[in-house]
């Protein structure tokens, strides 16, 4: 089959590689109808990750048809449509049975490295380096799904392919950053990053009854389909976002405040790689910031909610403004199985149209370009979505 | 379990499965290697137990173990797989046997390594599942085999002991244990 793998930095390629064979009981092979390309994928492209071996096969937003199931898999049949998630879990650990599938501790076969690194070991993660468990990813014709019968969620033939591949990861991970900062309503909120997580963000947020949206970023494009998406924008080159904030909420600061940037940059493991990261920050365009800015903007008794991508430190977090103000922070890689269902019941009510936030649709064979494409934030690109 | 074979492999160093040490502890003129290590595992302690207490089941879960024979009451004969596609064998006797509880065990006169280890099984508070505790304790003997022995453990016994665990747990919870072996990738 076709696969778009890692090379190293800015050096994906699409090859052909052998198709993915069942590997355990619980294991299902999906051919990929759609797939896409995260943010989070960037950080893998510009090479901040570690873990990574040459012939990685990336992606972690995929959807199908069930083509194979092995033994353990009783619920799922050949032909089925399915949305799978980021994440892999087990179903029978106590993260997974309390809801905390991102959480899973079975799924990461690399596991002790991730111990060493973080103390204990998130789930496993397609397509997203060795530490996370080392899984082939979905930008591919095929992919091997374990814990088959878990993960992979059945989508009715009333959504299209388009309304639903987000349910994999960005409309769950924007939902989730406002859901667990407890939006009930009434809040202002301000969102820094108008990227894909950021856009569901937004809108989660006023799903969940937030009364203003503030959206923080640069890029105009991003800004207009936050203004789509009901929200007042900051565009940080034009203001001092700082400034900006206080004028908007009277001086008192947002009540919640979700970072949907992320550290571009990974610090997992060696003081050299750590060291190389800070250094690589320094050229970047201030999305260090976005989550020190989001404590000091924050309301006395706010709440942060990290959405970014972190993996390893960060430099000079400002702890005494978080705790005197009394802060509360949430973060976290997402729980995507705890939101497929309600998400796709808010997606067949007309509620949402997650395909907003496409903006380019490609060819597996150009998926290399498309990256360059998006990393660059060329041509007013906001989502790449492949189809193989 | 590597260890575990390996501690069974080892030597019954009498008793000496010392609880409360935390790792292994070896001095210039003192061979005994005592490890310890937890998993929690999201089930009973009385189906943890059952699973070990079926001693010919272990090769399943220890890595390193070819097979183990159960032979009259309380007595097994174990055999671990040894550099240069050799073995090792030894029989070992149950010493302390509580349903539920605990499981120890140590090898027999004869044994070319004394060892003697023990696995117990403790509820956790609010139905948090099982804190499953192995502890090896053994002698590697002087001479070509125990530097066989001591290559069959590796420079990390615990490490090696611990991912056997991991790999218990995940036949525990899932029934399977996460594997990329086998999966395509774009390296030649």
């Amino acid at each position: 089959m076709k696969a778009l793998c890692w090379y190293g930095r800015g050096d994906v390629r699409v090859e052909r590689v052998p198709d993915p064979e069942l590997l355990n009981p619980r294991d299902a092979i999906v051919k990929v109808t759609r797939t896409a390309i995260c943010g989070s994928d960037l950080h893998l492209y510009d090479a901040y990750i570690p873990t990574m071996r040459k012939g990685d096969i990336l992606g972690h937003e995929f959807m199908g048809e069930v083509v194979e199931v092995g033994s353990g898999v009783d619920n799922l049949a050949v032909g089925d449509r399915v949305v799978v998630p980021f994440p892999i879990a087990c179903g029978g650990c106590y993260f997974c049975q309390n809801d905390l599938w991102s959480l899973c501790d079975n799924s990461n076969p690399n596991a002790r490295l991730a111990e060493a690194l973080f103390g204990h070991a998130p789930a496993g993660i397609f397509g997203y380096s060795h530490l996370m468990g080392g899984y082939a990813g979905g930008q591919a014709e095929y992919v091997r799904v374990p814990f088959a019968d878990v993960g992979p969620f059945k989508v009715p033939e009333s959504v299209s392919d388009d309304q639903v591949l987000f349910l994999t990861d960005i409309f769950p991970t924007g939902y989730q950053a406002a859901e667990v900062a407890g939006i009930s309503g009434g809040e202002t909120v301000a969102v820094w990053g108008c990227g894909p997580v950021g856009q569901f963000a937004i809108r989660s947020a006023l799903m969940l009854g937030a009364e203003r949206v503030i959206a923080i970023d640069r890029v105009p494009e991003r800004l207009e389909m936050a203004k789509q998406g009901g929200a007042e924008v900051i565009n940080y080159e034009e203001v001092s976002s700082r400034d900006a904030l206080t004028a908007l909420t009277g001086g008192r600061g947002p009540d919640v405040c979700i970072e949907a940037v992320g550290m571009e940059a990974h610090g997992m493991g060696a003081a050299g790689v750590y060291d190389r990261l800070k250094q690589e920050l320094k050229v970047e365009t201030g999305r260090p910031h976005a989550l020190r800015e989001a404590i000091l903007a924050c309301r006395k008794g706010g709440v942060v909610s990290v959405a970014g991508v972190f993996g390893g430190f960060i430099d000079k977090l400002p702890m005494g403004a978080a705790f005197n103000k009394g802060l509360t922070f949430k973060m976290g890689q997402t729980h995507v199985h705890r939101y497929l269902k309600p998400l796709l019941a808010r997606i067949e009510e007309g509620a949402i149209d997650p395909s907003f936030v496409i903006t380019h649709r490609l060819a597996l064979d150009d998926a290399p370009a498309g990256y360059k494409m998006f990393r660059d934030k060329h041509d007013g690109c906001v989502k790449v979505v492949l189809q193989p | 379990m590597t260890l575990l074979v390996a501690g069974a492999a080892l030597v019954g160093l009498g008793v000496a499965v010392a609880l409360g040490a935390r790792a292994r502890s070896r001095t210039p003129n003192d061979r005994r290697i005592r490890i310890e290590q937890h998993v929690t595992i999201n089930r009973s302690p009385e189906e943890l137990y059952r699973v070990w207490r079926n001693l010919e089941g272990l090769p399943q879960i220890m890595r390193h173990l070819e097979s183990v024979s159960e032979l009259t009451e309380g007595r097994s004969r174990w055999t671990a797989k040894a550099p240069l596609g050799q073995s090792v064998s030894w029989e070992a006797e149950i010493t302390q046997d509580l349903p539920g509880q605990i499981i120890a065990w140590r090898s027999l006169a004869g044994a070319d390594v004394k060892n003697a280890g023990s696995v117990s099984f403790t509820a956790l508070p609010g139905a948090r599942g099982t804190d499953l505790k192995v502890v090896l304790a053994y002698e590697p003997p002087a001479g070509k085999v125990g530097a066989a022995l001591a290559k069959l453990f590796g420079e990390e016994p615990e490490m090696q002991l611990r991912e056997d665990l991991r790999r218990f747990k995940q036949r525990m919870e899932t029934g399977e244990v996460a594997t990329t072996e086998g999966q395509p990738s774009g390296r030649a």
